[in-house]
């Protein structure tokens, strides 16, 4: 293991009895970066940040933080790491300062560092004037950003963030990316993971893109997108899903200079190029009423990845 | 309330036993009856929330605390709860004039308080790492501390009660830290402090151990 690694996982598995979580996954995350599970519910982003921060054994596999094994060291690997949970678990029954320092003394943080970092914290996060409130008085961005002072209350080597912008709205969003990014500017490693392809893009270097267990694709977000998919996307929106779509694409076919490739779903089809503007000259004169020319996201990337049915 | 109502309110209609009036003969037990009830709530409801609801477990647990860690605390703030209530009816009943040995024997007492409160507390424990829901502590409650609190020889002597019963209350915690109070606090004889004192402390080490591996066994997958 090189040394600027600092989280090592070899053929991770976890079995919740008959079903198989995390399938023999292996990765490598580094100081400094900052690194997301993405994947639709059920990929198996959650238990596998569950096993980095000690909450689950391993079923097989090996799993080295900060140069500790997950198996014997873990009180050792729990002191260096700060973790967003995915719900809220504030204590309801204490102000939000006081849910900083009775954390901190979990940490055995001597009484007056805990509450001198406490107000620095919440300064950070922008709850100062709230610090006396009740957790049940504060709003859901509120909670999530306490939850993300808690975490730094051990100044943590690694922050694990399990979708740290779930249900919040946008203000709050940006909010919680601005703070977020302030902290790896500061060298802090983070791991993320997010059904939000925006965020992945916002915040990570990398990203590892799962889905039933495995890891499908790993990398740096823009590079997969324009390695998998190309750099822009046309969405051919048809009038109703009845139109006669096969002539439609039968119709793309005559386009094949362009070096393209797409796909239908519904009642729209999509159109994956790295040379957008010229294609779109030539199939303006094809019959329908909506066209859309956009950049490649990591959401189209995701999605023909993942595949578009519903998971349940 | 459980003193005067029972002592007073009952106790007029009858005649002294064994030798004390109706609220002498209660009060030693009736020390117990907070102490048990103190922690069997804390570490039922009070845990059950924690656990589930407030989802408290799972914070704590990303720190480096482990769940050995987290159930003891449990168990010894419920025994500290038991503490707190039974040294507010050690009080009272020490007011009352109901305390006939020396002062002194308080410090027993209130050792015997916390004993009690860290085996139910341990007790609960485990009856919160079983439930599935709220509805299961009714169960508890009926079926385990319901029985204790009337056969452990609180509010009447087992003497006229078939082998049976008597058998079945000696197998319960609570009937042997009634008869060491009673010792304690009104000077009645009791050959078998020892004994009984060893089977208060082996029921909290198996209660508390078991408690821990089966709240590790119900969170941690």
């Amino acid at each position: 293991m090189s040394s600027s690694e600092i989280i090592t996982a070899k053929n991770l598995t976890k079995i919740y009895g008959n079903i198989t979580a995390v399938d023999g996954i292996s990765f490598s995350i580094f100081r400094g970066e900052c690194y997301g599970f993405l994947g639709p519910n059920g990929a198996g982003k959650t238990t596998t940040i569950k096993m980095v921060h000690c909450f689950s054994p391993l079923t097989s596999g090996e799993l080295v933080v900060g140069g500790m094994n997950v198996n014997k060291d873990q009180r050792k690997i729990k002191e260096i790491i700060g973790v967003v949970p995915q719900e809220e678990n504030l204590d309801p029954d204490l102000s939000v300062f006081k849910n900083l320092t009775v954390y901190a003394r979990y940490f055995n943080a001597p009484r007056k560092e805990a509450e001198k970092r406490a107000v620095e914290l919440l300064d950070f996060i922008h709850l100062k004037d709230r610090m006396n409130s009740r957790i049940k008085d504060i709003s859901g961005g509120m909670k999530k950003r306490l939850l993300i002072a808690r975490s730094l209350m051990n100044n943590p080597k690694v922050l694990i963030l399990d979708e740290p912008t779930t249900g919040l709205d946008p203000q709050a969003r940006h909010l919680i990316w601005q703070r977020l990014r302030l902290l790896k500017k500061a060298g802090m490693t983070m791991i993320l993971t997010t059904h939000y392809m925006e965020e992945a893009s916002q915040l990570c270097d990398r990203v590892a893109i799962m889905d039933r267990g495995k890891i499908l694709l790993e990398g740096e977000p823009k590079k997969l997108v324009a390695d998998e998919i190309g750099t822009e996307v046309i969405e051919m929106r048809l009038d109703d899903e009845n139109q006669d779509a096969e002539l439609l694409m039968a119709n793309l076919e005559q386009f094949k200079k362009f070096k393209f490739t797409y796909e239908r779903v519904g009642d729209t089809i999509y159109i994956f190029s790295n040379n957008g503007r010229e294609l779109l000259h030539s199939i303006v004169d094809i019959k329908h009423t909506h066209l859309l020319h956009r950049p490649a996201t990591l959401e189209d990337l995701f999605l023909k990845l993942t595949g578009r049915g519903l998971r349940e | 309330m459980y003193l005067f109502g029972m002592g007073i309110g009952i106790g007029g209609y009858l005649q002294a036993i064994e030798g004390v009036s109706y609220i002498e003969f209660i009060a030693p037990g009736i020390i117990m009856v907070p102490a048990m009830y103190s922690a069997s709530f804390e570490c039922t409801f009070g845990s059950f929330t924690r656990m589930t609801e407030q989802k408290t477990y799972d914070g704590i647990l990303a720190t480096p605390l482990s769940v050995g860690d987290l159930v003891m605390g449990e168990i010894l703030w419920g025994a500290t709860k038991s503490l707190i209530s039974g040294s507010i009816m050690l009080f009272i009943i020490y007011l009352a004039g109901l305390m006939k040995s020396s002062i002194l024997m308080v410090i027993p007492l209130l050792i015997l308080v916390f004993l009690i409160g860290f085996l139910f507390a341990s007790l609960a424990m485990i009856a919160t790492a079983l439930s599935p829901s709220y509805d299961f502590f009714n169960y508890f409650f009926t079926l385990i501390l319901t029985p204790m609190f009337f056969f452990s020889g609180i509010f009447f002597p087992l003497s006229n009660f078939p082998a049976w019963v008597k058998i079945v209350s000696n197998l319960m915690p609570l009937t042997h830290a009634v008869n060491i109070s009673r010792y304690f606090l009104s000077n009645v004889n009791y050959s078998h402090i020892l004994s009984s004192t060893l089977v208060l402390i082996a029921c909290t080490i198996i209660f508390s151990f078991l408690g821990v591996s089966l709240i590790k066994k119900r969170i941690i997958k």
